[in-house]
């Protein structure tokens, strides 16, 4: 279990670190996401009692990292593969790590065997590659056979085999009734491996919840819908139905619709009465990797003028089709309180979006724009 | 089995995992061994150790072949071993700074502090294992260089020889020794290996540079006699009985040793404080 109470740490004016609250139980994998810069691996160095939080404070199993009794056998952490003498070969390294707790030497040629690495065991570790050396890393993690394990970027550097070792390791730890702390980058590897989620950004703690949930959260499902390309009138009469029974429905630069606010079959159904010919008709569901970008995208410290991220997004739509101009929000009774149109969107009634997605999308240059008021 | 986290989750599983390991209280002794295996497992120690005995052995055993019985009528019969050890002691405070400022710069200290969050614990083993080393590296060369002399120069044509100069060679092995001690404190607290060692030389073999640039102005001239008579080769030289000629009344031996005992104390002192209190 570890626990953090208002951790903050600053070095000078920066803040790297802004009043951190968490917990991370035992019996879990629990994933630490955030971009790069946003303090994540200052945490973990201040759960480790390498750096002093500024404030706040933060205790494993009830006590500070540096007054545990023994914490070699309380918590193991992997902060860095690279952090090992290059001129020393594997096993002394893990035997001289084993020695300051009094951990048996038989437990170094232990844990080689779990991470695999028994017929390198004597060889330098300058000469390891990158998958290695993490593998060593995680050893000397293990060494202890700790209740608390933290692992900073884990994968990184491992063959898809590694990968898929590394997640087994770590949810067998957790069943085993461990603690485990992850943080990564990867986000598709967190969405198999992590069951909780501890999200911060800028220092901050923006999400402290479980996978699914937080998957559930942060992203807007929706249905696309393509009518047959060379039908471009079945196409509006189709959009201009789905609007009618309550839909939201954006078009995508290729054509497509975005389809919100109604289910599958209901899809169907309406293009079936309107005698619309479907090529797609598909469930999104946003990915670990969507839903994180939608939470941290105001969060990020370092970002390119030109955005890589974009590719990530869902394409935003272009317009708002025509058929939503002339029509009436049905729920909305004439004569209501309409917000002032907005200069520059043509008069037309605001209609709060449900999501910021939305709103930027409604044209090419308001997306730009909203883009730069959020960096 | 990537559910969320729920109270029917966390019922089925045990509730904190206890390992079958014995958990002894770490104490000084675990950390010496480890850092012994530390000392013993880099390829920088024998090196180091390794050009200290050739050149104190090397160089002190061919001054000894050109000498005759009679030159060491004035001199220690240990004196051969001052010419290797004055180029040798480099060696001795690399290995000093080596011993933690690699740690720094490999990033293995984060690894290790991880391991012993007691500091001064690990930092205590580092200097008593380091201590050891040298020592017995620096005492066991001169030791051979001196019997080598003894043996071989040391009949009646030498004169008399008490047990005082082995006493002064063994007091000049504790210098060079805490010499490197001051290295690795200064290594401590600079954590980058190539800046302690700078600083290190140049604490050896500035002072006569130094001392004798401040004896050109006649304002300064007292302060460069100071630095001139106080410092580490000088004491070393009189401490193998081969005092220096040009700086006349030469401080008693005695009072370079309690010299080098204060800044080197110091300077563990406050490498004690740093780490204790510094982020890794």
């Amino acid at each position: 279990m570890i626990e953090a109470v208002g951790l903050t740490k600053r070095y000078g004016a920066k803040t790297a670190v802004d009043q951190l609250s968490f917990q991370v139980r035992p019996g879990h994998v629990t994933g630490f996401l955030g971009p790069n810069g946003s303090g994540k691996s200052t945490t973990m160095r201040m759960i480790l009692g390498l750096d002093r939080p500024t404030s706040g404070s933060v205790t494993i199993n009830g006590l500070p990292f540096r007054q545990l009794p023994n914490a070699q056998r309380h918590v193991g952490a992997l902060l860095d593969a690279k952090a090992v003498h290059g001129g020393r070969r594997a096993r002394r390294h893990l035997l001289s790590l084993a020695q300051l707790s009094g951990i048996p030497e038989k437990r170094v040629d232990e844990v080689l065997a779990v991470v695999g690495l028994q017929d390198v065991s004597r060889q330098r570790t300058k000469g390891f590659s990158l998958g290695m050396g993490q593998r060593l890393g995680i050893a000397a993690a293990l060494l202890g056979d700790p209740q608390v394990l933290l692992f900073d970027e884990p994968v990184n550097g491992l063959d898809p085999e590694g990968i898929l070792w590394v997640r087994t390791l770590m949810r067998r730890l957790a069943a085993e009734g461990r603690t485990v702390f992850v943080s990564s980058h990867l986000m598709s590897e967190m969405a198999l491996t992590a069951d909780h989620l501890i999200v911060i950004g800028r220092g901050r703690l923006l999400a402290d919840m479980g996978t699914q949930e937080f998957i559930a959260h942060n992203s807007a499902g929706f249905a696309r819908v393509r009518a047959a390309d060379n039908d471009h009138a079945g196409r509006d009469a189709l959009g201009e139905a789905l609007t009618k029974a309550g839909g939201r429905v954006l078009q995508e630069p290729e054509g497509t619709l975005r389809v919100t606010g109604l289910d599958l079959p209901r899809i169907s159904d309406l293009a079936h009465e309107a005698g619309v010919r479907l090529w797609e008709l598909s469930p999104h569901r946003a990915s670990l990797e969507e839903a994180y970008m939608r939470m941290t995208q105001a969060d990020v410290e370092y970002t390119s003028t030109e955005d890589p991220r974009a590719e990530l997004w869902e394409p935003e739509p272009l317009t708002v089709p025509a058929w939503e101009d002339g029509l009436q929000a049905p729920e909305v009774p004439r004569g209501a309180f309409f917000a002032p149109p907005p200069p520059g969107a043509g008069g037309q009634p605001f209609l709060m979006p449900s999501n910021p997605g939305e709103l930027a999308g409604t044209d090419r240059t308001t997306t730009e724009d909203t883009r730069e008021e959020t960096r | 089995m990537t559910g969320p986290t729920n109270t029917a989750g966390t019922a089925d599983r045990p509730k904190s995992y206890s390992s079958p390991l014995e958990t002894p209280r770490p104490h000084l002794g675990h950390a010496v061994a480890s850092e012994w295996t530390k000392m013993i497992s880099v390829r920088s120690t024998v090196w180091t150790l390794g050009s200290l005995v050739l050149l104190v052995v090397g160089i002190g055993v061919l001054a000894v072949a050109e000498t005759r019985a009679t030159d060491f009528q004035e001199v220690p019969l240990t004196a051969p071993a001052l010419f290797g050890l004055l180029v040798g002691q480099i060696s001795v405070m690399v290995l000093g700074v080596l011993t933690i400022s690699s740690e720094y710069g490999t990033g293995m200290i984060r690894t290790t502090f991880t391991a012993a969050p007691d500091r001064a614990r690990v930092l205590t083993a580092k200097y008593l294992v380091f201590a050891g080393v040298a020592f017995a590296a620096v005492a066991g060369s001169v030791a051979v260089v001196g019997l080598a002399s003894a043996i071989l120069r040391g009949g009646a044509g030498a004169g008399a020889h008490g047990g005082g100069e082995w006493a002064r060679a063994l007091a000049g092995c504790v210098y060079v020794t805490l010499l490197g001690v001051l290295a690795l404190a200064v290594g401590a607290m600079l954590r980058h290996s190539a800046g302690a060692i700078a600083v290190m030389l140049g604490l050896v073999t500035l002072p006569p540079v130094v001392g004798g640039m401040l004896s050109m102005w006649e304002t300064l001239a007292p302060l460069g006699s100071v630095i001139l008579r106080y410092n580490a080769p000088v004491a070393v030289m009189g401490l193998f009985g081969l005092p220096n000629a040009d700086t006349g009344n030469a401080p008693g031996n005695a009072l370079q040793l309690l010299l080098i005992l204060v800044v080197t104390g110091a300077a563990v002192a406050g490498s004690y404080a740093v780490v204790g209190r510094r982020d890794v």
